[in-house]
């Protein structure tokens, strides 16, 4: 890491006065410094990830020869009238839409009270063992974790089981949307919970004393200091659950029923299926635009900052 | 401020939460030991034949080989494009200034599959052959924000007047770097590295689209669950794998106090 | 930083690599392929990549239409075979993605039965576009003991009896499933093959599946989830492959399979040559490999599938007593009338008047469908 700036030991006289040069003047000139440091990420960013994402959109407005699955580069709006005429991309679209939202409310409100555990009333080695226990589910695959989720769901498996051990009936949420909802919840939730805990754990602790000194209770306090000061965490936290649930198509697969279909699942089908680049583009332009009104909106409260 | 009924409520509900993340994992320790390889509650029967057959199956060694060196690779980009970012971005105002870090946080605010289209979409136009390196540009693009991001916010809390009295005691730059400011990132750069590392080590859907004929650990694993005729030793793997991480894990949690998911401060 | 997380680090970074270390190269040259998961096993490629001296990388596909589209991507070159199934390999031959070859390099050509030396799925105006592999057919599976009395007609995946408990392939080319059952019971539509539909078939296909749609319980894209809808009870009967319904026995489940009397679609896949492949002589290498006996016992017992060699029927009694029987790798000329083999729907259904619907309208009906 950062090994060329970090030079070998006893150079020269003469090197040593270079690089004191060298250092003073970027030093003196920090927009040169600045300019040094930002200019090659910022170019190599813009030249591989937002020149693609630009030639994907442009393509949307392209077309395909059906025949022989090669690209017709002549502008037109046929994709998006596609989208718009079929009722189905909209049902699929509002679907994604809507489970996302879903898992995001889900995942802020039981990861909330974890974190505020963990940041406030943990002590340091409990609090260190928590952070190793919401991390490390991280480690095991995804796709293994979302696998083991159908063996608690199915009819015989491990919920129904233990419903069957209380009494209680079975609950037949396998292999449909509630399914797919539970389990996306359940694979983001580490994603929510450290932003929420990292903005708690910076509330400085004299806010506290000073609301409790000017007489609030610890609900007012709650509500006046703490929710305000760790509502960046939340919308930072809100963009991951949001923008991975939007942009998935494997756990619907596994997990989902017979209309489970999510926006990734035709983008995947569009490029995997019918080597439809330009179909699936003017699609992923859906979530495009909801991630991008949600980030101007995420950006305004501050979470940036907090991300 | 909280009352004692707060307090262990809270505790209550955190043992719950930690229990749901925890009971699918436990689920696949424990089918990594079933004789059957069909999944159904309960377990069909113990054994321990297929941890064997997993490690010495050259497919899955092919696949660990890629996903280690694929994020390597993702990872020592992500430190050093991240850590330049960061350290341009700190000190330097200029209009503009709130864009770069809006243009590091979208690979990982925009649906995977919206940079996983776009990618190949490049990758095909330049006759680039799909392989090693373009898995690796494809997990960069999003780790190099958790570098940047854990590196921005500690130099945000590392005064500024360390390095003035650095060079005031007549260091140059560059010791002030190696001895002053280095120090002071480091662990947020070993978190960065790790989130990085963790990120590109279980990603699915980006490297599906810039994959070659090689595949990564979770593309081997995505394969054998399509069939199931060796599933177990899909969990023999994930097992093996979180008890390997455990270590660097904890580790990584004492050297930095609290290692972040994204930022630590 | 201390000199103990110094230390740590580099013993993180020097695990991570050392893996690295001890990975074999062949000096043959490499062969990229595109395969069904279960195509490539260690078992018949270690002792190809030794004897050839070609080293084997393999990429899964999901669906035939993945690898498709895999075929073309990068304008083709990346691979140099692919395990095509009947629904895509045409529209790699139209497509210009394979080359033809040449049946007398392959020694074990002439054992493969009669029906698959040259298919229509693979052979186009006489010429050769890749081998035989394997076949198997879709059959109808079901729960012995929810299901009774035993189903002969592919009408009880479309009985409302079993709402809620129904699963199907999700695979556009299932739409050829329920031509097949309108071509023996509404002869009135004047289907002759479950794959060339003209509109009025098409649409007489999508609103049986429609209304079969309430009844599915999952449209199943993974053959595991088939065997876990299966053995957990969620499913009782669906469509299925051999592979899945011999897992589920063995695995202990009371499941039973049928080729109902309407006959079934089946599959018949190819191993397909580029035509910008940089390794011919590897591909031919891996071409004869793959159609001798042993290996193709070896790949239709792991897979559940039958091979086209004739000889191959001792090699799987060999492997696995009776297993030769089981999967039907005896079967006399005969029995394949009743097996419509995949095949990718194109406009041009013979009959001069290019009014048959072709896949991308099959693709687009499935995702509607589906919905």
């Amino acid at each position: 890491m950062a090994a060329g700036l970090d030079s070998p030991q006893g150079l020269n006289g003469r090197g040593r006065g270079a690089r004191r040069r060298i250092g003073g003047a970027l030093y003196r000139r920090p927009w040169l410094r600045g300019l040094s440091l930002l200019a090659p990420p910022v170019a190599a960013f813009t030249a591989v990830y937002v020149a693609a994402l630009a030639v994907l959109f442009v393509s949307a407005f392209w077309g395909v020869d059906p025949f022989a699955g090669t690209l017709i580069r002549h502008f037109s709006f046929d994709n998006f009238r596609t989208l718009w005429d079929a009722s189905v991309y909209h049902t699929i679209a509002l679907r994604t839409i809507g489970i996302a939202a879903a898992v995001t409310l889900t995942d802020a409100l039981v990861a909330f009270p974890i974190a505020y555990f963990m940041a406030r009333v943990a002590k340091p080695r409990s609090r260190s063992i928590l952070f190793v226990m919401v991390l490390l589910p991280l480690w095991s695959s995804y796709l293994v974790r979302v696998y083991a989720w159908r063996l608690i769901l199915n009819k015989e498996g491990v919920l129904n089981w233990v419903l069957h051990g209380f009494g209680l009936p079975a609950a037949n949420i396998a292999y449909s949307n509630t399914a797919v909802w539970i389990v996306f919840s359940y694979v983001w939730l580490p994603f929510m919970i450290v932003p929420i805990y990292a903005a708690l754990e910076r509330i400085p602790h004299s806010y506290l004393e000073a609301s409790r000194d000017l007489g609030a209770r610890g609900s007012r306090t709650f509500r006046s200091i703490v929710l305000p000061l760790a509502l960046p965490g939340v919308v930072a936290g809100s963009i991951f659950t949001f923008s991975l649930t939007l942009g998935d198509y494997i756990t619907p697969k596994l997990v989902g029923g017979s209309s489970s279909d999510f926006i990734g699942n035709v983008v995947f089908d569009s490029v995997g299926v019918s080597n439809n680049v330009p179909f699936a583009a003017a699609y992923a332009t859906v979530p495009l635009l909801v991630m991008g009104v949600y980030l101007v909106l995420a950006k305004r409260s501050g979470a940036f900052e907090a991300l | 401020m909280e009352t004692r009924t707060t307090r262990v409520t809270l505790g209550i509900f955190t043992g719950l939460v930690i229990a749901f993340l925890w009971i699918p994992i436990l689920l696949i320790v424990l089918y990594a030991f079933n004789s059957s390889n069909v999944q159904s509650w309960p377990i069909a029967g113990l054994t321990t034949k297929w941890f064997s057959p997993a490690i010495h199956d050259p497919a899955f060694q092919d696949a660990m080989v890629l996903s280690l060196k694929a994020g390597a690779l993702a990872t020592g980009i992500a430190l050093v494009l991240g850590s330049m970012a960061a350290f341009g971005v700190h000190r330097f105002r200029f209009f503009g200034r709130e864009s770069v870090s809006f243009l590091f946080v979208l690979p990982i605010a925009l649906p995977g599959i919206i940079t996983g289209m776009a990618l190949n979409s490049v990758f095909v136009f330049w006759h680039v052959n799909f392989g090693l390196w373009t898995v690796v540009v494809g997990h960069a693009t999003f780790c190099v924000v958790t570098v940047y991001n854990n590196v921005l916010a500690r130099l945000r809390r590392t005064p500024t007047s360390l390095v003035e009295a650095s060079m005031d005691l007549g260091a140059d730059g560059f010791q002030t770097f190696r001895y002053v400011t280095f120090p002071a990132i480091s662990t947020a750069l070993i978190s960065g590295a790790l989130l990085a590392f963790a990120l590109s080590f279980d990603e699915v859907i980006v490297t599906t689209f810039t994959a070659g004929a090689q595949n990564t650990l979770p593309l081997w694993i995505f394969g054998n669950i399509r069939l199931g005729q060796t599933l177990p030793e899909v969990n023999a793997v994930v097992v093996l794998v979180l008890a390997v991480t455990i270590i660097p894990v904890v580790l990584a949690q004492r050297l930095t106090r609290e290692s972040g998911l994204l930022r630590t401060e | 930083m201390s000199k103990r997380s110094w230390a740590v680090l580099a013993a993180v970074a020097a695990g991570l690599m050392l893996p690295a270390a001890g990975v074999s190269k062949n000096t043959g040259g490499t062969l990229n392929m595109i395969a069904w998961e279960g195509y490539t096993q260690p078992q018949w490629v270690t002792p190809f990549q030794k004897q050839s001296g070609c080293t084997v990388h393999a990429k899964y596909a999901g669906s035939s239409d993945e690898m498709v589209t895999l075929m073309r991507s990068g304008g083709g070159g990346q691979y140099d075979l692919v395990s095509a199934s009947g629904d895509a390999s045409l529209r790699l031959i139209y497509g210009g993605d394979v080359q033809a070859i040449d049946p007398t390099k392959i020694p074990d050509y002439k054992n493969f039965l009669k029906t698959f030396q040259s298919p229509p799925n693979n052979t186009v105006g006489g010429k050769h576009y890749g081998v035989s592999l394997q076949w198997g057919p879709n059959t109808l599976l079901y729960n012995t003991k929810k299901v009774s009395p035993a189903p002969t007609s592919w009408g009880a995946l479309y009985d409302s009896k079993y709402k809620g408990e129904v699963t199907v392939p999700d695979n556009p080319i299932q739409i050829a499933d329920a031509a097949l059952y309108l071509m023996k019971t509404k002869p009135s539509l004047g289907i002759k093959d479950p794959y060339e539909l003209n509109q009025t078939q098409f649409d007489a296909a999508i609103s049986l599946l429609r209304g079969q749609k309430s009844l599915i319980k999952k449209y199943w894209a993974l053959a595991s989830d088939e065997i876990d809808l299966f053995k957990n009870g969620d499913a009782v009967i669906g469509a299925s492959w051999p592979y899945q319904t011999n897992t589920l026995i063995a695995a202990g489940a009371p499941v039973k399979d049928v080729v109902p009397s309407e006959g079934a679609t089946g599959w018949l896949d190819t191993w397909m040559v580029s035509k910008k492949t940089k390794n011919l002589a590897c591909a031919y290498k891996w071409l004869s490999w793959i159609s001798t006996p042993k290996v193709q016992a070896e790949q239709a017992i792991y897979f559940g599938e039958t091979p086209v060699n004739k000889y191959a029927c001792a090699e799987m009694d060999k492997l696995e007593l009776g297993s030769c029987a089981k999967y039907h790798a005896d079967a006399a000329e005969s029995y394949f009338k009743n097996i419509y083999f995949w095949k990718t729907p194109i406009a041009d259904c013979g009959n001069g008047k290019k009014d048959c619907l072709d896949y991308t309208k099959w693709q687009q009906a499935w995702t509607a469908l589906k919905g």
